[in-house]
């Protein structure tokens, strides 16, 4: 299956939500009142067992550490406090984690939105030699298990000197063969008389690929550019690995090494650190949200 | 093909330029993809037959080929060899608790109800998305005893919890739970994708032929959806297999192993400056992952 038929019938379900565009398939459900009654109980018990924990943890992080530590345990903040943030930010720093957090992720998703893009266009459009090469070796390291490539690359990074600094974080991931597999497909499926009308027009091979090219291919490089930020700002066991003095930290090194330190008791802190690693994804996550969805779906059903 | 571009010559000089500039679109990946994914892989090959530690690492003339050697310790270690059965137990376990709930929830939300259906959609997937680390905070104090969230609900209705992360016998089930709640999301989003494909004209037909929801889901539905599931189970599988983040950042393995799992013991190794070693597992991992992916497609190809 081509992916580049893919988002329509995925986006359908986004445009469905309106009740009238559903009728005719909800009527052979055999209720036609937009659902079962249980069905919305079973869905809105289970929506708040997976949600709660994001709710607790954002209350959690504005209690006090007296209240964290009743028995049973509260669900509203008693007295509501931002001591815990104050804190966060005052003493532990954690506005350079976030800085190296954001730093690191926002050049390793131009890194691949530029550099997979390029190739996956080549592939995608063009003829040249070492293609079926440069396609089965791409192809053949998505399979292969991140474990396998770690320690030789930590001995690499180590030899080149860039343990402990921002490029040791970044360079490693700066290519992806998923973002060249997931270009080429999507580019596969454009005409390819758009290239012969550039080229009639005079424009240079590179010209086309700039103008014309990447410009179609908004959806997939929003694909590609929200998954590899998630990735990137998630990422944790390389950045724990590779940063090893505090101003290197990002976020999710911080904070597993806070929840096992000398912090760990310190339940209101972890909470509000928990909070701010989630709410940047969250909130960007929340607008790109149906693209990336779909973007989910396509990839999902190569 | 190439007949073509020989009788035509302006097609030919074309040609040429096409492939320099495809070239220079190549290049910058092609030289990024050799020094952090295709020399890793064939170097961590190379490692994994030598006797390399971490203090190898300033002078690598100094390492010793030792064969197949890491490969026997490695399978004759009964850290390794519990790990790798903590692994199989949480594939087993994980991999058709996760796809049962990604799957009901996806046929749900696809047939059962025509409302609210992105707010569901959004809130089932955002746990996929957030911070192995920060999840790992908040699921502590969930699975605390006593006093967890957890404990306390199962308190509501007479039950009296265990002690999640610190019995043995619980600790595993405590995080195939935590994996299951954070992974479902992305399955569901797939099985929502491949259900939108099934045509509803075939539902309509069965229905009116008396076909009931049970029979229509069993004989229309699944069927159609044989290649999603197999795209689900392989992604699943290869993810579970490589089972290392939870009990990094909730147990650390323990307690008394009893959530070590082969990727982390292969991280210890590393940790412990055993290079070769932890290449070699690496490896061993590797080959199990490719093996399990080539069963289920044989299972899921000779059934269509």
């Amino acid at each position: 299956m081509s992916v580049d038929t893919a988002p329509r019938s995925v986006a359908q379900p986004s445009r469905d939500d309106q009740p009238a565009g559903r009728q005719p398939r909800a009527g052979m459900v055999g209720s036609g009142h937009g659902g079962h009654w249980w069905l919305y109980l079973i869905l809105v018990v289970a929506l708040v067992a997976v949600i709660a924990p994001f709710v607790w943890m954002i209350l959690g992080s504005f209690k006090s550490e007296g209240e964290l530590r009743q028995v049973p345990p509260t669900w509203w903040p008693e007295t509501a406090s931002l001591d815990n943030y104050t804190q966060l930010f005052s003493r532990l720093n954690f506005g350079q984690f976030f800085f190296n957090s954001a730093v690191v992720a926002v050049v390793v998703t131009v890194g691949n939105l530029v550099f997979c893009s390029m190739l996956g266009y080549a592939l995608a459009m063009l003829d040249f030699k070492g293609k079926k090469v440069i396609f089965v070796a791409v192809m053949a390291t998505l399979m292969i298990p991140g474990v396998v490539t770690f320690v030789p690359l930590f001995v690499l990074v180590a030899n080149a000197g860039l343990v402990d600094t921002l490029p040791g974080l970044f360079l490693p991931f700066l290519v992806s063969p998923f973002g060249v597999f997931l270009m080429r497909q999507f580019i596969i499926g454009l005409p390819k008389d758009l290239l012969d009308a550039g080229r009639v027009d005079g424009a240079g091979e590179l010209t086309i690929f700039a103008r014309i090219i990447m410009p179609l291919c908004g959806p997939a490089l929003a694909t590609l550019g929200i998954l590899t930020f998630l990735g990137s700002w998630n990422n944790f066991l390389w950045p724990l690995v590779v940063a090893q003095s505090e101003e290197k930290y990002t976020l999710p090194v911080a904070l597993a090494l806070y929840s096992t330190g000398q912090n760990s008791t310190n339940y209101g802190l972890l909470l509000a650190g928990a909070t701010v690693v989630i709410i940047p994804i969250l909130l960007i996550f929340l607008i790109f949200q149906r693209k990336f969805i779909e973007g989910i779906a396509t990839t999902g059903l190569k | 093909m190439t007949t073509q571009t020989v009788s035509r010559r302006p097609e030919r000089r074309s040609g040429r330029r096409e492939g320099r500039a495809a070239w220079v679109l190549a290049i910058p990946f092609c030289l990024l993809f050799l020094a952090f994914t295709a020399w890793p892989v064939v170097q961590s090959l190379f490692m994994s037959i030598t006797d390399t530690k971490a203090r190898d690492l300033r002078s690598p003339f100094s390492v010793n080929i030792i064969g197949l050697d890491n490969y026997t310790k490695a399978l004759s270690d009964p850290v390794f060899r519990r790990a790798a059965l903590n692994t199989a137990y949480f594939v087993l376990i994980g991999m058709p608790l996760t796809l049962v709930l990604a799957l009901a929830a996806a046929v749900a939300l696809d047939k059962g109800i025509t409302r609210f259906r992105s707010i569901f959609r959004l809130g089932f997937y955002t746990p996929v998305i957030t911070s192995i680390v920060a999840v790992a905070v908040v699921w502590r104090f969930l699975l605390q005893d006593p006093g967890g969230l957890i404990n306390t609900a199962l308190g509501w209705v007479g039950i009296d919890g265990p002690n999640w992360l610190g019995d043995p016998n619980w600790s595993m089930p405590a995080l195939i739970m935590m994996a299951s709640w954070r992974n479902f999301g992305t399955a569901m989003i797939i099985f929502l994708a491949g259900l939108q494909a099934v045509p509803p004209e075939l539902h309509e037909a069965a229905a009116i032929d008396g076909a009931g929801t049970w029979r229509r889901f069993r004989h229309i539905t699944m069927p159609l959806l044989r290649p999603t599931l197999l795209f689900v189970m392989v992604t699943t599988a290869i993810g579970y297999l490589q089972f290392f983040e939870e009990p990094f950042v909730m147990t650390k393995g323990g307690p008394l192993n009893s959530t070590i799992s082969l990727s982390m013991y292969t991280y210890n190794q590393f940790g412990y400056g055993n290079y070769g070693l932890a290449s070699a597992m690496s490896y061993l991992i590797f080959i199990v992952i490719a093996i399990v992916t080539a069963v289920q497609f044989r299972l899921l190809r000779e059934r269509t």
